[in-house]
């Protein structure tokens, strides 16, 4: 203990980090939250990623979280107290943490960190994130045949790229299956605020939606639903089982346990590069949650057998032709969206009425 | 048995006695919580209170408490007058968020030129102007329509957030974002940048103005008419309306003070250590300098330590969170107690306990 006060000492005068030497027997790696742990969505999903970490390390792997950080001077302060504190591994996981996680990363060139959904990468900084759309495809697909009203409500959290993505994929399946569809859109402005998400729901079944799709992370609208009866939902980044069969009937689940562990052991190995990592459904990061009883068995059937092809990489959810809201064309017959368009996407397609906040 | 009495005059001793007071019984409650938890208590408010100041990681952690601390006394010390006289600005998170914008959005409006000596100025007096403007709304509708002013600058605090949304998704948003929400970063730009002033030391140009906004309202409070008028209005607004004060201006002056100090802070805030505008670039610093402005008995010295004690526990907190694995629900609950008793043995400044006689005997 003496020596690594010793050291760590010496590294804050020096500014660059010495901890990994310090440090060498127990690989240290930490976690910043933006929600709490227990929110039932997001956070919860990557700390039962960071569990995963320390259930197949054992005594090899130390880790450290601190939950509930906003994104902004809070997240830098946390970050280099980690980094301070002898962490090997930063795992960042909110898009708000970019910058943040840029410029800490630059003051401890020897510590790793990772960076979940953001596109700045360094020397020492990795980025991943998910395809989350492909798990939307899915939900779109189901939701568009459960409707009856044929409205489909939709709880935004932020007009980011990866939102909006979220929002076409869904929307194109639903079309695909139901012509006469219709998306209702609210954006909340937050990732995890269960009284704003009950709102929005509760705006969204006033105005005849009967399927709730969310990309926030609380359960909050699932029990908005449960309370309006007969309105479909589906989980959001965790499973949220206890809401199955009715509302949930299924979800998309984020699985970041393969992907922490196999940084983690790069890190041991000493074989950690910088590198963007963008997985989906086939690789593992994307599960698609039983789908439950209330949803008909051929429906049921297609769906899954939508899943494997995205699996395999046998379709591609972003298929031609499709065109963008304006009408303009976007993606000619049978061509797929490249990633750089999908990563950057700011434009709803052709059939989805309003406008993304300005 | 025991009973509360009114005292003639709230006591002098119990005013500065019980914030101590407070902070000690949190100590022993939040102890308490801690045990139950399975921590040490010892360990648990060592690392909260100790480990920041005189800790491992002190050269890194103490120049922070300044940073955390300098928007909370910014904002506190413009409340404090409003609170003394009587105005109620509850709106500061929304005032705080408004000069923000103001002043990153001059900035912006520059770029890419380099004139630091003519745009950083500019910029500090539009964070000043907007928080100023943006409080004079709920001033003025006070004045001219006796409305509430709690409830109407409570509300603008949810209309600044929508504006702020706005502005980092369309208006401010940085063009070379990819897409992406949130303005250019400004601490990147030379221009209009707000960072350390010494190296390693916290001290940027906020909490410089922080520090002097601490001087200048102990000397108008102490020595100044304004600071009578301010105490007279709120002890007797009518012994302060013969003495000729003008309420109505009275009101406009606290308001605008204390938006323009808040609307300060945001600007020091987006300028520095948050360095853009993004939708999420609030994160209660209004809210918190209503704690740290009651907890510091709305005087400056108080506000002053009060801030550094806020700081002390956020800091604090997120150390016990990583070294000992403490809940952040945890640390929340420790900084509500906080408040909570000292509302509860405030009790003590206005009453005495003694013990009751029964009639009969």
């Amino acid at each position: 203990m003496n020596l690594k006060s010793i050291l760590t000492g010496a590294t804050v005068a020096l500014g660059m980090s010495t901890a990994a030497i310090a440090d060498s027997h127990v690989t240290k790696v930490g976690f910043v939250y933006v929600g709490p742990v227990g929110d039932g969505g997001w956070t919860y999903e990557h700390n039962e990623g960071r569990l995963a970490v320390e259930e197949h390390f054992g005594d090899a792997v130390e880790t450290v979280f601190v939950e509930s950080v906003p994104e902004g001077p809070d997240a830098e302060r946390v970050m280099t107290q980690m980094a301070l504190g002898g962490a090997d591994l930063i795992f960042t996981t909110s898009f708000g943490y970019m910058d943040p996680t840029i410029n800490v990363a630059a003051k401890f060139p020897d510590v790793k960190f990772e960076h979940a959904t953001g596109y700045k990468r360094a020397d020492n900084v990795s980025t991943y994130s998910a395809r989350f759309y492909e798990g939307r495809a899915v939900q779109g697909h189901i939701a568009g045949q459960l409707t009856e009203s044929n409205i489909i409500g939709y709880i935004g959290s932020f007009p980011i790229p990866e939102v909006i993505r979220g929002i076409n994929s869904a929307y194109i399946h639903a079309k695909e299956v139901n012509p006469d569809v219709e998306f209702k859109i609210v954006w909340a402005f937050t990732w995890f605020d269960p009284a704003k998400e009950a709102e929005a729901a509760s705006v969204l079944i006033e105005q005849g939606a009967d399927v709730i799709l969310q990309h926030t992370d609380s359960t909050a609208p699932q029990a908005a639903a449960q309370a309006a009866g007969n309105v479909y939902t589906f989980g959001q980044a965790s499973d949220m089982g206890e809401y199955a069969p009715m509302p949930r009937v299924s979800s998309i689940i984020d699985n970041w346990a393969p992907y922490y562990i196999a940084r983690t052991q790069a890190v041991i190995d000493g074989t950690w590069e910088s590198t963007d990592t963008w997985d989906g459904i086939g690789p593992g990061m994307v599960g698609i949650g039983e789908i439950s009883s209330a949803v008909p068995a051929d429906v049921k059937a297609s769906a899954e057998a939508l899943r494997d092809s995205l699996a395999s990489g046998e379709y591609h959810a972003f298929t031609g032709p499709i065109n963008k809201q304006d009408g303009s064309a976007w993606l000619a017959e049978g061509e797929t969206a490249d990633d750089g368009t999908l990563l950057g996407m700011n434009f709803y397609v052709e059939g989805i009425s309003g406008d993304i906040p300005q | 048995m025991l009973r509360l009495e009114k005292r003639p005059q709230p006591s002098q001793v119990w005013t500065y006695t019980t914030p101590l007071l407070a902070v000690a019984i949190t100590m022993v409650v939040g102890g308490i919580l801690f045990a139950a938890l399975g921590k040490d208590p010892l360990v648990a408010i060592r690392t909260i209170f100790w480990d920041p100041m005189f800790g491992q990681f002190a050269s890194y952690s103490l120049p922070q408490l300044l940073v955390k601390a300098g928007p909370l006394m910014l904002i506190a010390i413009g409340l404090s007058f409003g609170f003394r006289a009587g105005v109620w600005n509850i709106g500061a998170e929304g005032q705080y968020i408004i000069g923000a914008i103001c002043g990153a959005a001059v900035g912006l409006a520059f770029y890419p030129m380099e004139a630091r000596w003519l745009i950083f100025p500019l910029m500090i007096i539009a964070g000043f102007a907007g928080g100023m403007l943006w409080a004079l709304i709920p001033g003025f509708l006070r004045v001219r329509f006796g409305t509430n002013e709690i409830l109407v600058s409570l509300m603008l605090v949810y209309v600044a957030e929508q504006l702020l949304a706005s502005m980092s998704l369309g208006l401010l948003r940085n063009p070379e974002g990819m897409g992406f929400p949130g303005s250019r970063n400004l601490s990147q730009i030379t221009s209009s940048q707000n960072l350390e002033l010494i190296s390693g030391t916290g001290m940027h140009w906020g909490v410089v103005f922080a520090f002097i906004a601490v001087i200048f309202a102990y000397i108008a409070l102490s020595r100044h008419m304004f600071g009578f008028n301010v105490r007279l209005a709120g002890q007797s607004p009518k012994a302060a309306a013969f003495s000729g004060v003008n309420p109505k201006r009275l009101v406009l002056i606290c308001m605008g003070l204390s938006g323009a100090l808040a609307g300060a802070a945001g600007l020091f805030e987006v300028a520095g250590p948050s360095g853009q505008v993004s939708i999420d670039f609030n994160v209660g610093y209004g809210f918190t300098a209503i704690i740290v402005a009651f907890l510091g008995r709305l005087h400056p010295v108080g506000i002053l330590l009060a801030a550094l004690l806020m700081a002390l526990t956020y800091i604090g907190g997120e150390i016990a969170q990583l070294t000992l694995g403490l809940p952040g629900a945890a640390i929340q609950l420790f900084q509500g107690m906080l408040l909570f008793f000292l509302l509860a043995v405030d009790v003590l400044t206005n009453y005495r306990i003694v013990l009751a006689k029964s009639e009969a005997a």
